[in-house]
């Protein structure tokens, strides 16, 4: 069991965001190589000013149109995307890992807060896995592709959880969640998750575009 | 008068028409037209009791017309308007109606010299050209893109060959379009047909066509290029080897193409207007290095110097100068010389004038409403309410400048060496 | 569900179609990806998170409640989907479904924009959808038919050179009955202002022009028309996805205006050729920016109402509403311009539909729907009824509507609901209320 652990708190996790960093940092590269290339006539429009202004306008919750339009939705991804990104990155585990590991130490959540926003996630992931499920309109749309991004966000926080809460055996439960995080940390460059490194891309073209050429706001 | 060697070249000024005030029967004066010796400024006049007639220095042309439109002066001086007579068109030139009128004429062409005027025509629903009234032997269900040979002696437009019903897909497919030149179709039909040109000697005719709605290529005298481009542009006759030159689009970037062999790389976001000089050794384009931004390219190379718009190019006869104007949203005209830009930036711009001789370059430009000229690079010390293109004396020594101080039309001969 | 449930016989589609063979399909579909798609498409199929919160956007899907096959993502997984995921190995059926949609449900008109959170451009998708079936020949008939006039006559009405002044000089003559005086100068050199108009105005709209005319004249302003090609605006390719001929079409237009040395182009009530001049047509060519500046008709009559240059002499009675064409308002930001003429026009109140502004639905025969013909005419009538709905809440009589294609579009609307509305183009308005010289 404890070589398991040293396994993947060891090579595989430096394996793990290996890959994640380095291939962000290469479909980035790649991606904007491409766009200089075959999409000069939309490249020639990005805007520092109007990115910005159509991402600060959708990032805040009900302002844009398509917000309004959804509000169970937007309530569940809003709470999602924020907890799914805090509790990682603040959780008291973690950040005792950073510390034995690199020495790094910096401010924590509460546990019982941590716990409440994993539940958040879960139950994040349970709606957007029901729409899929009962709502034609997603429904229709749903590739396997997509499950997939559901099933690798979803099973850290599940195993995290049940590690946390002692369910089931401790020792193989905390080895699945390392593994599971891990997975997500490398399926991100690669599956529909690579939505974290180009969403703020696509929304900047689109603001640029709408502020630019369509003298119109796109929220 | 004709030609420009036996205009009055005596430096100096001369007031033309002291004033454009409309005579009594005018109800109203149009836009006036000054003629290329600069004797004389001709409008057309709409009169109080009905009809129109054209004024010269003031003085109304003997013969009133229906309608009239399109003033313009023949390079050898002559005043010609296309006017209606008891319900046909027809050309008047210095106040004589031609003989033949038409359903239709419109589009006046003039050679080089101006002794020979062309124009279109439409008689029954069929189209054509006209040579001095004279029209073609065969007209055609459509005629469009006229162009006449430099001698005048030859006239050709792009024509429809075959009825198309409403909507037909396949008619359309099968290719209804050729190029008729003198009235004469070429054997070749194609999809379509775009800018016919004739070779300096009137003898030859290239034109951009298309096989299928993808296959873009160049025709010479209804021979199409063995190759197919994704596009091409304007082809233009090299005057010394007879070759035929135009950009072609090949994966997506723009080059140039000689007799379907590539001369320049196809690298430019864009590739245009090319013009070739008299002795055919250096060719200039307008290209866009990148998307978004525009200069010249002389023999492929492009000049250091980009704007956002680039127009009006313009090569010396033996490719010593190369001049042509940019600007950003239509307005701050840059004069662009040999790759570099001119002092001096302006609200409008015309194209700019090469002397024959002598590399001298004049430009007609405009600020806040008042009209110049740069020559050489120097502003004209004297501004005009309205002054037209400038003419360059044969030897290239004399500028003749006619433009319109307040409302008086006048006549000026400049050294160009003190303009 | 989906499109294969509700395919129309079109003739140039099945012609089209029945010349493919799936090597053929292939071969031209990877062309044109490769060749000419990039960075932004493939972006949007990898990013494009399911998650249908664009659904809500689409006229169609809204008018087709219950069929998600009208989805702006649901049209993209009917078709890009499908061919980036098979490389383009899919037989000619599915060409013909693919076709019929691109160029029929849907109309480019970006609302979807408004609500996907990524940002993505389903009307571009669509679009990339629709060079492909040129590519590959498959084109509705009449939308095909409007592309071959343009190449041929530079106009998208079969117009002749002669029948194009013809009908200026014509309208020139009816006007000075009315307006003595009155002028369509045409090829006049240096002048403020090159007004262009779309085929359509000489062809059967002549009245559009007379109206022009007359405002131009009693408002004083120093314009020209062109005497040859270039004067129509219209872009029928930029929809058919025939680029080099959208590009063509753009050149000559703006040569002429450059010709011209004239300042500025103004043009009538369009929405779609306005598209073409700033947006598509332009950044084919390489220009950033149209090379002269262009300003559309409710613009123009703005300026002139500020200047003070239009004077009426009496308002039109409203109450109105008014139509905001997706290409002059979620493609321009001319939305409180059309607003502000319309309070000087009318006496009345303007009764908003909703949404309104830039998040207003479109007319559904934008993005060149309405120009397939009538094989398709129910599929934009019955594909917004939320449009139908939105005009009846209003409760009006007149419908402020300053484009072609929205005139043609709720025409139809308005005809099969019943809703007894009046359309107005402004200059309508402006020409029947402004003073006119004493008869
Ligand atoms: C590099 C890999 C990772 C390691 C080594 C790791 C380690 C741990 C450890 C040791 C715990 C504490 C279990 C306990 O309380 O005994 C934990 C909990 C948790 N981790 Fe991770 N983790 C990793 C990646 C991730 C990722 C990528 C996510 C989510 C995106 C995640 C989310 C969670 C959650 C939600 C909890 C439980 C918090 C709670 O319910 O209180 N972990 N993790
Ligand atoms: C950091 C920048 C990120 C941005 C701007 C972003 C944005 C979005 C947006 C706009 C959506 C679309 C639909 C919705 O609102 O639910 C979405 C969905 C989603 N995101 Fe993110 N996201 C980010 C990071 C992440 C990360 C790091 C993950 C997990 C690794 C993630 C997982 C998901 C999942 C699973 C969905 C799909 C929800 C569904 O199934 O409907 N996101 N995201
Ligand atoms: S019609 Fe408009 S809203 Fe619907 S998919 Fe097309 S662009 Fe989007
Ligand atoms: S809203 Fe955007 S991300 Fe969501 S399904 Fe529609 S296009 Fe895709």
């Amino acid at each position: 069991m404890n070589a398991a652990y040293e396994f993947v708190t060891g090579p595989l996790a430096w394996f793990a965001w290996g890959i994640f960093i380095l291939g962000a940092a290469w479909r980035l590269y790649s991606m904007y190589q491409l766009a200089k290339k075959k999409d000069a006539s939309s490249w020639a429009f990005m805007d520092l000013g109007f990115s910005l202004r159509s991402i600060v306008n959708w990032l805040i919750p009900f302002n844009a149109l398509g917000w309004r339009k959804s509000p169970v939705m937007t309530v569940a991804t809003f709470a999602f995307h924020i907890c799914l990104i805090l509790v990682p990155v603040f959780l008291v585990a973690h950040v005792v890992l950073w510390t034995e590991f690199f020495g790094i130490s910096y401010a924590t959540l509460p546990d019982s807060v941590a716990d409440a926003m994993t539940l958040v996630v879960l139950a994040a992931c349970l709606i957007f896995a029901g729409r899929r499920l009962t709502q034609k309109e997603v429904a229709y749309i749903t590739t396997g592709k997509d499950w997939l991004a559901l099933v690798i966000v979803t099973l850290p926080f599940l195993t995290g959880f049940l590690a946390y809460h002692q369910i089931f055996d401790y020792q193989v439960m905390i080895i699945a969640h390392i593994v599971a995080g891990e997975i997500m940390l490398a399926a991100i460059p690669f599956t529909r998750l690579s939505h974290m490194v180009f969403a703020a891309f696509t929304r900047a073209y689109m603001g640029s575009e709408f502020g630019g050429v369509r003298h119109a706001r796109d929220w | 008068m004709h030609p420009p060697t036996l205009w009055n070249w005596e430096p100096g000024q001369r007031v033309i028409l002291s004033s454009m005030k409309a005579p009594e029967a005018s109800a109203w004066v149009e836009e006036p037209y000054a003629s290329p010796d600069g004797e004389s400024l001709a409008a057309l006049t709409t009169l109080t009791e009905g009809g129109c007639t054209a004024l010269v220095n003031g003085e109304p042309w003997e013969n009133t017309f229906e309608k009239g439109w399109h003033l313009r002066f023949s390079p050898d001086g002559r005043l010609t308007a296309v006017v209606q007579q008891d319900g046909m068109w027809t050309l008047a030139v210095d106040g004589e109606a031609w003989e033949e009128s038409y359903d239709y004429l419109w589009g006046t062409q003039f050679s080089t010299e101006g002794d020979v005027i062309a124009a279109c025509i439409q008689n029954g629903g069929e189209y054509g050209l006209c040579l001095e009234g004279t029209p073609w032997e065969t007209l055609f269900e459509n005629a469009n893109q006229p162009t006449l040979s430099a001698d005048g002696q030859s006239s050709a437009a792009v024509v429809q060959l075959a009825s198309l019903k409403p909507a037909d897909l396949d008619g359309f497919a099968a290719g209804v379009f050729g190029v008729a030149v003198d009235g004469q179709a070429w054997d070749a039909n194609f999809l379509n047909v775009w800018t016919p040109t004739f070779d300096p000697a009137g003898k030859r005719v290239a034109a951009q066509v298309r096989t299928t709605l993808y296959d873009y290529s160049i025709a010479v005298d209804g021979q199409k290029w063995a190759n197919d481009y994704g596009c091409v542009w304007e082809p233009r006759f090299n005057p010394a080897s007879g070759s035929v030159v135009a950009p072609v689009r090949v994966a997506g970037a723009w080059g140039l193409a000689q007799d379907d062999q590539i001369i320049w790389e196809p690298k430019f976001a864009q590739c245009w207007q090319q013009v070739i000089s008299q002795d055919g050794k250096n060719i200039a384009a307008i290209v866009a290095p990148q998307f978004g931004t525009f200069t010249v390219a002389v023999n492929g190379k492009p000049w250091g110097i980009t704007l956002p718009v680039v127009t009006d190019l313009v090569i010396g006869r033996q490719g010593e100068v190369v001049a042509a104007l940019g600007n950003t949203d239509n307005r701050d005209w840059r004069i662009m010389v040999d790759g570099k830009f001119w002092d001096g930036s302006w609200d409008m711009a015309w194209q700019p004038v090469i002397s024959a001789n002598g590399g001298h370059v004049a430009v007609k430009v405009e600020k806040a409403g008042r009209q110049t000229l740069v020559v050489n690079g120097r502003v004209y010390p004297r501004e005009f309410t309205k002054v037209w293109e400038p003419t360059f004396s044969p030897d290239g020594t004399k500028m003749l400048i006619r433009a319109l101080d307040k409302d008086a039309f006048l006549r000026i001969v400049a050294e160009v060496g003190r303009a | 569900m989906g499109i294969t449930e509700r395919l129309i016989e079109d003739v140039g589609i099945r012609r089209g179609v029945s010349r493919l063979t799936p090597e053929k399909i292939e071969k031209i579909v990877n062309a044109v990806l490769k060749g000419e798609t990039g960075a932004r498409l493939k972006t949007y199929a990898e990013t494009c998170m399911r998650c249908g919160l664009c659904a809500e956007a689409c006229h169609f899907a809204l008018s087709h409640p219950d069929d998600p096959s009208y989805t702006p993502a649901g049209k993209v997984h009917q078709t890009m989907s499908v061919l980036l995921d098979k490389k383009g190995r899919v037989d000619p059926d599915f060409v013909y479904g693919m076709a019929q949609l691109a160029y029929t449900e849907c109309n480019l008109c970006r609302r979807c924009v408004h609500l996907c959170p990524i940002g993505i451009d389903t009307a571009y998708i669509m679009s990339t959808v629709r060079r492909i079936c040129h590519k590959l020949g498959v084109t509705p008939q009449y939308m095909q038919d409007t592309a071959h006039s343009h190449a041929s006559t530079f106009n998208q009405m079969w117009v002749k050179d002669d029948e194009w002044t013809d009908s200026l000089i014509w309208q020139e003559d009816e006007a000075r009955e009315e307006f003595p005086g009155l002028r369509i100068p045409l090829d006049k050199e240096g002048s403020d202002i090159y007004y262009s108009v779309i085929a359509p105005e000489p062809k059967f709209r002549t009245q559009l022009i007379y109206q022009a005319a007359a405002i131009m004249h009693m408002a004083g302003v120093d314009w020209t028309m062109p005497a040859s090609t270039g004067w129509d605006n219209s872009d029928m390719c930029m929809f058919s996805g025939d680029f080099e001929m959208m590009g063509r079409l753009k050149r000559q237009h703006f040569e002429s205006a450059q010709k011209l040395k004239v300042k500025r182009i103004v043009m009538g009530e369009c929405g779609h050729a306005f598209r073409s001049v700033y947006d598509t047509g332009n950044r084919w060519l390489g220009w950033r920016h149209h090379p002269v500046p262009v300003i559309h008709a409710v613009e123009f009559y703005w300026e002139l109402i500020q200047e003070g240059r239009i004077k009426l002499a009496k308002k039109f009675p409203g109450p109105v509403t008014i139509q905001d064409p997706c290409n002059i308002v979620r493609g321009r930001g001319l939305q409180e311009k059309l607003r502000e003429v319309t309070r000087f026009l009318v006496d009345g109140d303007i009764i908003e539909m909703h949404p309104n502004r830039e998040h207003n639905f479109c007319c559904a025969a934008g993005g060149g729907v309405i120009n397939c013909g009538p094989p398709f005419k129910n599929v934009r009538v019955d594909g917004n009824t939320v449009k139908a709905e939105q005009l009846r809440a209003t409760g009006v009589k007149t419908v402020i509507t300053p484009c072609h294609n929205c005139h043609g579009g709720l025409h139809d609307i308005i005809h099969h609901h019943k809703l007894g509305m009046d359309l107005k183009f402004l200059s309508d308005i402006i020409y029947e209320c402004m003073e006119k010289p004493e008869a």
